[in-house]
């Protein structure tokens, strides 16, 4: 028993205390998971397996109209803010790393800053633009999308640059020495080079627009621009069924599913080192 | 692709998005902060900073200079943060350690319980402790069972059996903890197996015990680490009103960015409510700059 002369000397207690961490961070989770299934009302004592909170005829994730709406809503969002913030970050990420002169430190700091901002700021901002600035476009989804991507479009930079870091100027220096003209140096030798990086921004732009609150929250105006993430919070100290645990479910089966297929791509087409650093996201 | 204004033109959508939407957003704070409301107590900016009206950030900073509900709320907030953040450390900087160093052919394994929490939606995360705390909750008949429950009445940290969300300081330090302490585990790893280990064994070889080594090596080396995690930490802790919300549902336990989540979004006293948000803004800009300097020093760092 070495180890209890010299606790600090073999990693046992911290290998218990990260077992006990791990442990302590996940069985919540596993057991609210657990209670999507539950074959009863309550959502703390198990009353047996079941699918009805997901598919039952009354009051399921997929027959209840609130449910169903917050989940379609919660979809088209992601989807609408990939598809503009992954372009826009893409070659805000360009124009930064290729910047010659003044101003590219400036907008650099612009550019990082949305990741340090607390939500709440981003939130109470976006909403006094929209409620005074453009009351034009005014809340809901429109002003939900632009709020997203303000935010999601500095990881997508950050990312591209960090490929575009690693990729280096040889690819695009032997393209120019064979004669091929800018566009050709962009469209068939650079973008393809970073194809993994921004299929990995894509999805993570995809995921961080699924568990999106705070900002998602404050530029919302009616029911039917309700998420899951606000559904839950509305919710969860009222008086909700296992449906409100099932919609959780599938919410986070969509993120890590896009996650993990982000993962795998990223990996077969970049090299292990640099899937590592997008797993865990290194901002 | 020689010229400089070709790449420029490249950036511009994007600089074009974050000027509108980052830096106008937040003028708009500054005018509504700085502005008055009318009859119906609908803000009115003043965008002309000629005609910047001081009268509501005044009464808000008199009742934070006397001691009224602000200042409260502001201390509990700043209270609430350095608790959270001091049990994250102690809990969080053993197990990233363990990571780096130790965790041997598990490390894989272990990465993958790190990163997880960071991908499980916050508010689900918050919803299971809710299920596990509610009043016939698995989670308080564990703590009643494992004795836990009576060492929380004795030191009064809690004020009732079984009453784990009625409005408890200690719950909603604890969530806290529980909802941000991923973000803080992830750079401590990466601080953690940044560092040489020659520089240990160095240490070892000239006659350090395992445990001064530790002391006098690695964590010194491991303070940047430590602290950009916790800056890191700090700034989303700081603007948050869903964990009371949600574990507490309690004005008695209102963080800063409750205050301001009743004001503007909730309520109808949206120019007060900018001040509040502007007041915060300031006190953790210097945060945000601490935290964007040291890692852009890193990156350059790790580029060289």
């Amino acid at each position: 028993m070495s180890w209890l002369r010299n606790p600090w000397g073999r990693p046992r207690v911290l290998g218990l205390m990260t077992v006990l961490y791990i442990l302590w961070s996940v069985t919540p989770v596993a057991i609210a998971i657990l209670f999507a299934f539950n074959n009863g009302r309550s959502r703390t004592t198990w009353q047996g397996f079941s699918f009805k909170w997901f598919t039952g005829s009354v009051g399921s994730v997929f027959h209840d109209p609130a449910l169903q709406g917050a989940l379609k809503h919660t979809l088209l969002l992601a989807a609408i803010c990939v598809a503009l913030a992954t372009p826009l970050g893409v070659s805000l990420a360009l124009g930064l790393q290729r910047w010659r002169g003044r101003g590219g430190g400036t907008v650099n700091t612009l550019m990082l800053f949305p990741l340090v901002t607390p939500e709440i700021v981003m939130g109470v901002a976006l909403l006094l633009l929209f409620l005074r600035v453009f009351p034009g476009i005014g809340l809901g989804t429109e002003a939900q999308v632009i709020g997203q991507v303000t935010f999601t479009l500095s990881y997508v930079v950050v990312m591209v640059r960090a490929r575009l870091v690693s990729i280096g100027r040889e690819y695009e220096e032997a393209a120019a020495d064979l004669g091929a003209p800018p566009r050709d140096q962009l469209f068939r030798v650079l973008l393809p080079l970073l194809a993994p990086a921004i299929i990995a921004s894509a999805a993570i732009t995809f995921a961080l627009s699924i568990d999106d609150f705070v900002v998602t929250q404050y530029l919302s105006s009616d029911a039917s621009t309700t998420t899951v993430s606000m559904l839950l919070y509305s919710s969860a100290r009222g008086a909700p069924t296992p449906a409100l645990n099932a919609i959780a479910t599938v919410a986070l089966l969509i993120t890590l599913a896009t996650l993990a297929l982000a993962f795998l791509v990223y990996r077969r087409f970049a090299g292990g080192r640099d899937a590592t650093a997008v797993a865990a996201l290194e901002v | 692709m020689s010229s400089r204004w070709t790449w420029r033109l490249v950036a511009l959508p994007g600089v074009a998005w974050l000027s509108v939407f980052f830096l106008v957003s937040f003028y708009a704070v500054v005018s509504v902060a700085l502005g008055n409301q009318d009859t119906l107590s609908q803000p009115v900016p003043f965008w002309n900073p000629l005609d910047w009206n001081v009268g509501y950030l005044g009464s808000v900073l008199s009742n934070i200079w006397h001691g009224g509900q602000f200042l409260t709320v502001f201390v509990r907030t700043v209270a609430f943060v350095a608790l959270a953040l001091g049990l994250s450390l102690l809990i969080g900087y053993p197990v990233a350690y363990f990571a780096a160093r130790h965790a041997g052919k598990w490390r894989g394994l272990v990465l993958l319980g790190l990163i997880l929490p960071f991908w499980i939606n916050y508010l689900m995360r918050m919803l299971a402790w809710i299920n596990l705390l509610s009043a016939d909750g698995w989670g308080t008949r564990v703590l009643h069972d494992l004795g836990i429950e009576r060492v929380f009445l004795a030191l009064g940290l809690l004020s009732s059996r079984g009453g784990w969300l009625d409005g408890q300081s200690s719950t909603v330090v604890l969530a806290l903890v529980y909802g941000y302490i991923p973000f803080l585990i992830l750079p401590l790893y990466a601080a953690l197996d940044r560092i040489d280990e020659r520089q240990i064994e160095a240490a070892r070889d000239l006659g350090a015990s395992r445990f001064s080594a530790f002391r006098r090596v690695t964590l010194p080396l491991s303070v940047p680490g430590i602290l950009a995690g916790t800056v890191l930490v700090a700034l989303p802790m700081f603007g948050d009103y869903y964990t009371p919300d949600l574990v507490s549902a309690s004005t008695s336990t209102n963080m800063i960015g409750n205050q301001i989540d009743q004001f503007t979004r909730q309520g109808s006293e949206k120019v007060s409510g900018a001040v509040l948000t502007l007041l915060l803004a300031l006190v953790l800009l210097g945060l945000m700059f601490y935290y964007l300097r040291t890692t852009r020093r890193a990156g350059a760092e790790a580029a060289e």
